[in-house]
């Protein structure tokens, strides 16, 4: 019982809980409230760190779906998978906070500002990589057109943005909040305290990725499991 | 016997450690098989032992998971276009544009080989497998059977030095039958090489120069003198057959 | 060279040799295409002056979601017959099937913009008959093929095509819809070339990274 309670304890779980232990007293202790947004400033100490998140989701899928590609090993398939899980959990967490934050400081919930624009984009990108992975049956055509998606995603990521940032100049955003465009007061302490909760979310991210990637392994052993069995049952038979 | 040496670089087909699995199923558990140029084998067992899976690997429709495949001593993940001019296949679908006409049809696709002359040639192949009172009529108004015959003059077109064949008896009536055979026996005499499936089993084994019993995703049973090993083969083969 | 561009050619006539019998394609894509403008008509009160606002959009987004039934109509009927597979027999790359297939695409939608774009200007009382307005719809409509034809083969063997394509293929255009969409607000608002070159450049840049990569990646597809 003890030893499995260890066995859960990974390195990379006990320092992303130390961070973020550090990253909550930070955000809710030590930095002061910001003047102009009030409290609801305090939700971006939040936000930053899974967008970056997401970020690196999106770059780990994209880059080894092209490995996966290149060099046709099931390692770069499972890391791209489960980087695209949790890449797809850090963006709707990103998409969320952000309206939430995006409500009172700039009066509206959404704006077609590039940045927003952009993630959404992605995130809906990745979104059908996931879902095409569901639908397609299985095998390794599955992996190569998943990767396949996922290059394509990256190829996509330079033109959206280029494409949203185009767009909102045509269309300045609609952003009235009563902080809409005030400078932070806070100057170095905000730095800090996203400096810190952006290293407590990364190791979070990477031990998420981490741990969805064993579990793709023990899957795939599964399956190379029951392919063995099935082949000695047949032979059993004759 | 065929007069054809059979040195590595005249192997027809070199299956080395061929691994394929779909999902949880896996189709050719590391399959070996080395077939000379110049013989007509037919590949036996039940259903899912891995015979059209193999064929359409040579045809190179299906990729292989490991292992490796050469034609003619080309590797053929790495040479695709030019392994695929070598063959020449007839597999379960027709694979015809139903609202063409077979002239339309056979011409698309003598174009797809980029061949010249196609006028004679089309005239050449109608003839052989005996199509030509319905050169004009839509293939979706032909019977199975002579869709049967359309979809072997698109294979023997170019002239390709193999011929895959799965189960090509199937909707043949038997005048049909006695064709093919004698378009399997030219194409032996030529020096050149037949890999089929059949469902007449007995049949197959009178014309086969060599049987390949496929179990369990690897070769089970490999013989040379087909019709002389009859009882063997069928026994190998009806035993698996049972175990469905 | 030469070679290679009659065999892309070859499937691209054959392709609309087939849809000049069976009209299954361009029928379906400007059907959906003039049903979208008409429900828009009534959905949104045109007589505001503001045609010009909505109408570009309504334009563009009725022939993406046109485009998208008909790419997977397309595929479905090279699949039908497994005649895909006798492309995939032949001893041409696979990057020509890909071409092919999409020279094909891109003459059935430009076919149904035919049709579409003149019912456009009729209901929103629009002027469109312009350079700026073939060169807009040029320019979307390779894009749309491009990326299209890449995905509608992918998407050939799930269970839910008709689901998965548009899930796939409408967020990675987005950035061409954009471009579709603003290029031609800048035509009908009477605006210059210059307004919208930037708009066109994007389309430009869009249309040739995806043909270039999916032509690339097309070898990766079709074998299972």
């Amino acid at each position: 019982m003890l030893n499995k309670v260890l066995d859960l304890l990974d390195p990379l779980l006990i320092l992303s809980a130390a961070l973020m232990g550090v990253a909550l007293y930070l955000i809710f202790v030590w930095v002061p409230t910001e003047t102009n947004q009030g409290a609801v400033q305090r939700i971006l100490y939040f936000h930053v760190p899974v967008a970056w998140g997401s970020m690196m989701g999106i770059f780990v899928v994209s880059g080894s779906s092209f490995m996966y590609l290149w060099k046709k090993n099931e390692k770069w398939d499972r890391l791209a998978v489960a980087s695209a899980e949790v890449g797809v959990i850090f963006g709707a967490m990103m998409l969320l906070s952000g309206m939430i934050w995006a409500r009172p400081v700039w009066a509206v919930w959404w704006t077609g500002e590039a940045k927003l624009t952009t993630a959404l984009i992605l995130f809906f990108i990745y979104v059908a990589y996931l879902m095409f992975r569901a639908y397609f049956p299985p095998g390794t055509q599955r992996q190569r057109l998943a990767a396949i998606i996922g290059v394509i995603g990256a190829v996509d990521t330079p033109i959206i943005y280029f494409a949203a940032n185009l767009w909102s100049q045509a269309h300045p955003p609609l952003v009235t909040g009563p902080a809409a465009d005030a400078e932070s007061a806070l100057g170095s302490d905000l730095g800090t305290v996203l400096l810190a909760s952006t290293l407590a979310f990364s190791f979070l991210f990477i031990y998420m990725v981490q741990t969805r990637y064993k579990i793709r392994k023990s899957e795939d052993d599964l399956v190379e499991l029951k392919r063995a069995s099935s082949a000695s049952a047949m032979t059993g038979a004759n | 016997m065929p007069a054809v040496v059979s040195q590595a670089t005249q192997l027809a087909v070199k299956a080395d450690a061929v691994v394929k699995n779909f999902g949880e199923t896996a189709v050719l558990r590391g399959l070996d098989l080395e077939l000379p140029t110049g013989e007509v084998t037919v590949l036996l067992g039940s259903n899912g032992a891995g015979k059209s899976t193999f064929l359409r690997i040579l045809a190179m429709l299906t990729q292989i998971d490991s292992g490796s495949v050469s034609m003619h001593g080309v590797d053929i993940t790495e040479n695709g276009p030019s392994v695929r001019a070598l063959t020449g296949s007839v597999l379960h679908a027709p694979m015809l544009y139903a609202d063409m006409t077979v002239r339309e049809n056979l011409l698309f696709f003598a174009e797809m080989y980029r061949l010249q002359n196609v006028e004679d040639l089309i005239a050449g192949t109608i003839q052989r497998v005996g199509i030509e009172p319905r050169l004009d009529h839509r293939v979706r108004t032909l019977s199975h059977g002579f869709q049967k015959r359309v979809a072997l003059a698109r294979a023997l077109m170019h002239d390709p030095q193999m011929l895959l064949l799965d189960e090509p008896e199937s909707g043949l009536d038997s005048e049909s039958v006695a064709q093919l055979d004698s378009i399997i026996a030219d194409y032996k005499s030529a020096g050149r090489t037949v890999v089929m499936t059949t469902h007449i089993v007995e049949h197959a084994l009178e014309i086969a120069d060599r049987a390949v019993v496929l179990n369990n995703g690897t070769v089970g049973l490999n013989s040379t003198k087909p019709s002389s090993d009859k009882a063997e083969i069928l026994a190998a083969y009806s035993s698996k057959a049972n175990d469905q | 060279m030469m070679g290679s561009l009659a065999v892309i050619w070859a499937i691209g006539r054959k392709d609309l040799l087939l849809e000049i019998r069976n009209k299954d394609v361009v029928v379906a894509v400007a059907g959906f295409a003039l049903l979208v403008l008409v429900i828009f008509t009534f959905a949104i009160d045109l007589n505001q002056g503001n045609a010009e606002l909505v109408g570009p959009g309504v334009l563009w987004a009725g022939i993406a979601f046109a485009g998208v039934t008909g790419l997977n109509r397309a595929f479905a009927l090279e699949v039908e017959g497994s005649t895909l597979e006798a492309l995939m027999l032949a001893p041409i790359s696979r990057d020509l099937i890909y071409l092919g297939k999409a020279l094909g695409n891109f003459l059935f939608i430009a076919v149904a913009q035919i049709i579409v774009i003149p019912v456009f200007a009729v209901l929103f009382n629009l002027v469109v008959f312009r350079w700026e307005m073939l060169a807009i719809s040029l320019l979307t409509t390779i894009g749309f093929s491009a990326v299209g034809t890449l995905f509608a083969g992918m998407s050939v063997r799930v269970r839910a095509r008709e689901v998965m394509l548009p899930l796939l293929f409408l967020p990675v255009v987005t950035p061409l819809l954009m471009a579709a969409v603003e290029s031609t607000s800048h035509m009908v608002y009477g605006r210059s070339w210059s307004d919208m070159a930037q708009w066109l450049q994007l389309a430009v840049a869009f249309d040739v990274a995806f043909l270039v990569v999916s032509a690339f990646i097309f070898q990766h597809i079709l074998e299972d």
